[in-house]
């Protein structure tokens, strides 16, 4: 049983040079920041350090922090430019029986943020939810295609977004109400 | 010339009587052998994430019934125990208690469903009678409460919608006693049936720690013999006052983690539930069920992720406030959509009538899957 | 039920309208095609099950669209099931009717305002013979739906449809 905080020096000793940021100051529980390009290398050092034993991936959830620049548009909606995409790990070890939270942040222009579908496989199907929903890229996925949505719902559209649009028309079905 | 021979592809649903709903499963056939499967899901998703973010936290709740709709009551609990424990709320003793009964009669109900339809999907038409019959006096005692059969909207960030009705602790009480010899007959009727044994033992083997790997939770991960449930080893709630045992799978027909496991551990867990909904019937407190109710919910800044034991397994809920009236972001980790990206593991090199055992011993709800 | 009001006196002969005997035959023996979406199913369910008993209507289900009388709609109809449903119709024989059970499959439910992959109203895409409301409709309104289904079945004309 780990405190997020001895987690977090365990990180910071095994990768040397790789930003990684702790922030206790939410009122619920400390969040552990890492690069979203070196995701995949810390969670398999998660899982397999003795200390650390994480076997097993609770949920994984992209979202749009929604933290840009807001611009109006000329019909009263709003689009928003720079800021970041998130997504947050919970992770859980079953043998050790302690939890922290990771959070990896990507600019809204590219999120690109690495897959740990082959540190857990519970990753998959969430990876390809996060993509479907907020648009984020998992490089080295080796299926990320759209799970909830039709596959042939229209590129570049994320509904989860917070400046998401909804179209008028899908395949002749009218959409609002 | 050789004969050429292909793989034949099998598309399975989405309107299929033994999906459980709208799930499709493309299959990759060699003969009667499943190679691969690839589940396509979606067909019923109907944003609730996006809902979560659009309402105030109390109006979230009645879309949470329709996420898990076999498993309403414990969709709420999830949901208000994230909120109040991000708002710090504490509830009243009997709230506590009421949540607990509600809470166990919702499990004993659901796993009346994913017996009953597992029944139905090998055959076996009658046992799905006897369950739906006494389901409904589940739902009769849930309906006095808060008027609802299916979808109840009854718990509520810091309490509940209604008090008990006078008569249900006398009715909770009289349906134990009357179930208890019915599980009895659900053993003789099904469990230890040959056909049925035939149909489920050995198949769909799932070993522990693969179950672990793609995090399995629930029923299906305690019948691959893991001991693990988050009402013991995550206590929340009152748990923790109840004496119960965790029934785990033992290859008692077939081997560990076999579709027959995955169904008997939940025949077990509704005499364990039973157990818990005596003990708490016995100590239900009187008191006011409304006295922690908040005036307005506006929790803090801040981040919660909260899970429970739901019926299917781990329900999870993540929420991230922003200090407004409405959740910054509400994700939900449901068991079955975890549990269900198993199946192409589970199903490989088993005949294609096995594929239907493995899918019902899942129990899926799509509700949840797809949100 | 029209046709067996007339007394059975001598002889056994029963003297109707074909139009009485086809429509008594049809509404006798829907067969519901075993398709559910969403938590109205269960209720759909219920409803067949030992409590409600629809079996006792002449309702059984069918899981073949190709065998089917009457399709209902027992939930929310997704964009990307939609298309799912108007094949399944379109496979069925005629004369084939629909319910429409619960406010999602009327018109869009709870999900009408943000509800961007649910089509709000199943009738946009399918006729619709009888609307079932409700969030869930109880089993008990589901049987008064196809009662009422019933009784426009049995006023149809055999040289107009107009169920």
């Amino acid at each position: 049983m780990k405190k997020a905080e001895e987690i977090f020096e365990l990180i910071k000793s095994g990768f040397p040079g790789v930003t990684v940021e702790l922030s206790a100051d939410m009122p619920t529980e400390p969040i552990i920041s890492v690069d979203p390009l070196k995701v995949h290398e810390i969670c398999k050092f998660l899982r397999d350090n003795e200390d650390c034993k994480f076997d097993s991936l609770m949920n994984l959830s992209g979202v749009d922090d929604a933290n840009g620049e807001k611009i109006k548009e000329e019909d009263d909606s709003e689009i928003i430019k720079g800021g970041t995409l998130s997504v947050y790990y919970h992770l859980h070890s079953m043998s050790l029986n302690h939890k922290i939270t990771l959070r990896a942040s990507a600019p809204r222009e590219n999120p690109e943020v690495e897959s740990v579908d082959n540190v857990w496989k519970a990753a998959d199907w969430h990876e390809r939810e996060a993509y479907d929903m907020c648009g984020i890229k998992f490089l080295n996925h080796y299926d990320l295609r759209r799970i909830l949505m039709p596959y042939d719902w229209e590129d570049g559209s994320y509904p989860l977004r917070k400046d998401y649009k909804n179209p008028e028309f899908y395949n002749g079905m009218k959409v609002p109400y | 010339m050789a004969l050429r021979t292909e793989e034949l592809i099998l598309n399975v649903g989405p309107q299929h009587p033994s999906t459980h709903g709208v799930l499709r499963l493309e299959v990759e056939l060699e003969g009667e052998l499943v190679v691969k499967v690839k589940p396509h899901i979606g067909y019923l998703h109907r944003c609730f994430e996006k809902h979560a973010e659009a309402m105030t936290y109390p109006q979230v709740i009645p879309y949470t019934d329709r996420m898990d709709y076999l498993a309403s009551m414990y969709n709420n609990f999830g949901y208000v125990i994230a909120v109040e424990k991000l708002m710090g709320i504490e509830v009243p003793e009997r709230v506590e208690y009421i949540r607990v009964i509600m809470g166990e009669l919702q499990r004993i109900a659901s796993h009346m469903v994913a017996l009953g339809t597992y029944g139905l999907d090998l055959g076996a038409f009658t046992p799905f009678l006897y369950l739906f019959r006494d389901r409904e006096k589940i739902l009769t005692m849930f309906e006095m409460t808060c008027g609802a059969r299916l979808l109840y909207n009854y718990m509520w960030v810091g309490g509940l919608s209604h008090d008990l009705h006078p008569d249900f602790v006398r009715l909770a009480r009289e349906f134990i006693q009357y179930f208890r010899p019915n599980i009895v007959e659900l053993n003789n009727l099904l469990t230890y049936n040959k056909i049925f044994i035939e149909r489920t033992a050995h198949i769909g083997i799932l070993p522990a720690d693969t179950a672990i790997n793609y995090g399995i939770t629930g029923p299906m991960l305690r019948a691959s013999g893991v001991n693990w449930d988050l009402r013991k080893n995550d206590t929340y709630s009152i748990y923790n006052r109840f004496d119960f045992d965790i029934p785990v799978g033992q290859g008692h027909m077939g081997t560990v983690g076999d579709c027959w496991d995955r169904y008997y551990v939940r025949v077990l867990e509704m005499e364990q539930s039973m157990r818990i909904l005596e003990q708490a019937l016995d100590q239900l407190p009187e008191g006011d069920i409304n006295s922690a109710l908040p005036k307005r919910i506006k929790p803090p800044v801040g981040t919660v992720y909260q899970r429970v034991e739901n019926p299917k397994g781990e329900l999870g809920y993540f929420i991230i406030s922003d200090g407004s009236l409405n959740p910054f972001r509400v994700k939900v980790r449901g068991p079955s959509f975890v549990n269900l990206s198993v199946i192409n593991e589970l199903s490989r090199g088993h005949l294609i009538a096995d594929l239907i055992a493995i899918l019902g011993s899942i129990d899926i709800v799509l509700g949840e899957i797809d949100r | 039920m029209g046709l067996l009001d007339k007394e059975f006196s001598d002889g056994n002969i029963v003297i109707a309208k074909t139009e009485d005997l086809f429509n008594w035959a049809r509404l006798s023996s829907l067969w519901q095609l075993s398709f559910g979406l969403a938590c109205c199913a269960i209720e759909m369910m219920a409803t067949s099950a030992s409590h409600y008993d629809f079996d006792r209507f002449g309702v059984m289900p069918r899981p073949t669209p190709r065998q089917a009388d009457v399709i209902i709609i027992s939930g929310t109809v997704t964009l990307k099931m939609a298309t799912r449903i108007k094949r399944l119709y379109e496979q069925m024989p005629d004369p084939k009717y629909i319910i429409s059970m619960g406010s999602c499959a009327n018109c869009g439910g709870p999900y009408w305002e943000h509800g961007y992959h649910v089509l709000k109203g199943v009738d946009r895409i399918i006729p619709v013979d009888v609307y079932v409301p409700g969030c869930p409709p109880r089993p008990e309104a589901l049987l008064e739906g196809l009662l009422k289904l019933q009784e426009k079945i049995k006023n149809e004309s055999l040289r107009t449809k107009t169920a």
